[in-house]
């Protein structure tokens, strides 16, 4: 599935004798049958609908390993898929992913070119292959401030949007470039905008001024706000993850994340698998009964 | 349901119970390194935890359960480390707003006291002295998270609409709001307040529970368990561990 988008180095496939190649697939079997028993019997607990992911450490992962940035952010890029793969084996429906922040425009050029490049390269990659993406009819959003984007890009992006809008399965959503507080503001620019056509409409549909002009007009309230933002018609997510052990938000999804169980494994993002996946659900299962609780009560207030 | 997958059902709820035992077993045992390693460094018996750095906890945030938020004794004893470790600021937060009414009366007469003082334009604030430092103390609640962004989204948007409404032209100019507009009308609806450095949780879970979006976007959020078992070394730790923390702020 997404795994054929996780670049393989074919001079080493070739040279592979066929009992290697025999051994590998029952080696391959072997696991992916281990893995569906370990996710039936994670299952039986409540698993999460909607992850998050703050895919932080790809530098960090280049540096130790004495490779170029460059190189780390496309490991990380693997790790992506992998994670995604998992996920959507493990029944998660919703997953979002803070590919890139509006402060990291402040980086240093040279890497921001290289990470607009592996972008445009994936988004094309995705694009082209289509039958991957309908195969688990997976939705892909880009959440954020899309004309800070480079051109290409951006027009990359709209047009995977746009391709994959009608699909009901997987919903992959991509922030980038995004803030938390940009996305508030924005939904606040939106709804301001809505209320000023709604009273032009008023006005020009009314031949008594006055009427127009005092009308009753609501405040705004929390719920016209959640109209506006990006992840309107997602739910909220149910795990935060933040890779390499920090433990700061770093302005992600902060008004979703109410109730959300925050969790900063150490790996560094490149290192994060398939047992670190595991691990974190045991963690969320622990304390759903806590984060359900609060959620009724505030359902209840409300 | 047939029998076999009965059976199957059961035996993976064992597996899945088992999992969890063990997991609950593993984390009694590291709970009580952990309840060790808090009792060596209230002791100071630990060099390093010694001599705190205190200088780049401009303000600290206290998360807690409204349930356990309750407890006044633990809380009052738990401002009370801080005053001594000399934190300058603390911002207390429940979703609920139990903490606002058990310090709104004490806020109220601190208030009447300095009527002729400047107030801070947050408007439960109040200064608790001691005999050796002073400490502010914040309250908020989940009012003041959500909410408080509508109210601010509310005064943007009226006082936009109303400048429209005095403009003859029919075509309106689009008025942007940017992050700094929002800040601005989050401080006049009361909301403003500085973002902590640091924000520990205390509760079953490391949740935010709502607090304020604004003012936790670069804050080192930190999990401290239950507020029934908090350890001063426990709050030792946490402050260490912060002053090892490096932020590069998205470079």
């Amino acid at each position: 599935m997404f795994a054929s988008l996780i670049s393989h180095d074919p001079k080493m496939l070739n040279e592979k004798k066929p009992d290697e190649i025999i051994a590998t697939g029952v080696l391959e079997s072997l696991q992916n049958f281990l893995r569906k028993c370990v996710i039936a019997v994670l299952s039986y607990g409540p698993m999460p609908k909607h992850v998050a992911f703050i895919m932080d450490g790809n530098r960090r992962y280049a540096k130790s390993r004495s490779i170029k940035e460059g190189t780390g952010h496309r490991v990380g890029f693997s790790a992506l898929m992998a994670s995604l793969l998992y996920c959507y084996e493990m029944g998660v429906k919703y997953i979002t992913v803070y590919a890139f922040s509006i402060d990291n425009f402040k980086r240093d050029p040279t890497e921001v070119q290289t990470l607009m490049e592996l972008m445009e390269e994936k988004i094309n990659e995705l694009l082209e292959n289509k039958n991957v993406i309908n195969k688990v009819n997976c939705k892909i959003n880009f959440w954020g401030n899309l004309d800070m984007l480079t051109e290409p890009v951006r027009v990359a992006a709209q047009k995977l949007m746009a391709s994959t809008a009608q699909n009901t399965g997987l919903v992959f959503s991509v922030c980038m470039p995004y803030n938390s507080t940009s996305e508030i503001a924005n939904a606040v620019n939106e709804l301001c905008k809505e209320r000023k056509d709604m009273i032009q409409g008023q006005h020009a549909g009314s031949c008594n001024s006055q009427t127009a002009n005092g009308g009753t007009r609501s405040d705004i309230s929390v719920a016209d706000l959640d109209r506006h933002m990006y992840t309107a018609g997602c739910p909220d997510p149910d795990i935060v993850i933040r890779t390499s052990g920090e433990t700061r938000l770093s302005n992600f999804l902060l008004w979703q994340t109410t109730f959300s169980h925050l969790q900063n494994p150490d790996p560094l993002w490149p290192e994060f698998s398939w047992r670190h996946l595991v691990w974190a659900i045991l963690q969320y299962q622990r304390v759903y009964p806590y984060i359900e609780q609060n959620k009724t009560l505030a359902k209840k207030q409300l | 349901m047939s029998l076999p997958s009965r059976i199957i059902k059961l035996t993976l709820g064992l597996l899945w119970c088992i999992i969890h035992v063990v997991i609950s077993l593993f984390n009694l045992c590291s709970h009580l390194m952990f309840n060790l390693e808090c009792y060596l460094i209230s002791s100071g018996l630990l060099r390093k935890y010694r001599n705190l750095q205190l200088s780049r906890v401009k303000c600290l945030a206290i998360v807690v359960d409204s349930r356990e938020a309750k407890n006044t004794v633990k809380i009052n004893q738990l401002l009370c480390w801080l005053k001594t470790l000399g934190v300058k600021y603390v911002c207390l937060y429940d979703i609920d707003g139990v903490l606002k009414k058990f310090f709104e009366p004490s806020m109220n007469s601190s208030r009447d006291d300095n009527s002729g003082d400047d107030l801070d334009v947050c408007a439960n604030i109040k200064a608790l002295d001691s005999s050796h430092r002073e400490m502010t103390l914040e309250c908020i609640s989940g009012s003041d998270g959500k909410e408080g962004i509508a109210k601010a989204a509310n005064l943007l948007c009226s006082t936009s609409l109303n400048g429209d409404r005095y403009t003859h032209e029919s075509v309106k100019t689009e008025s942007v709001f940017t992050e700094t507009d929002m800040a601005s009308a989050l401080k006049s609806v009361g909301c403003g307040g500085p973002e902590p450095d640091l924000l520990l949780v205390y509760g079953p879970a490391r949740c935010h529970l709502g607090f304020p979006a604004w003012r936790l976007r670069y804050t080192e959020i930190m999990h401290m368990g239950p507020l029934k078992s908090m350890k001063y070394g426990a709050v030792v730790k946490a402050f260490y561990n912060f002053s090892k923390k490096y932020q590069n702020y998205g470079k």
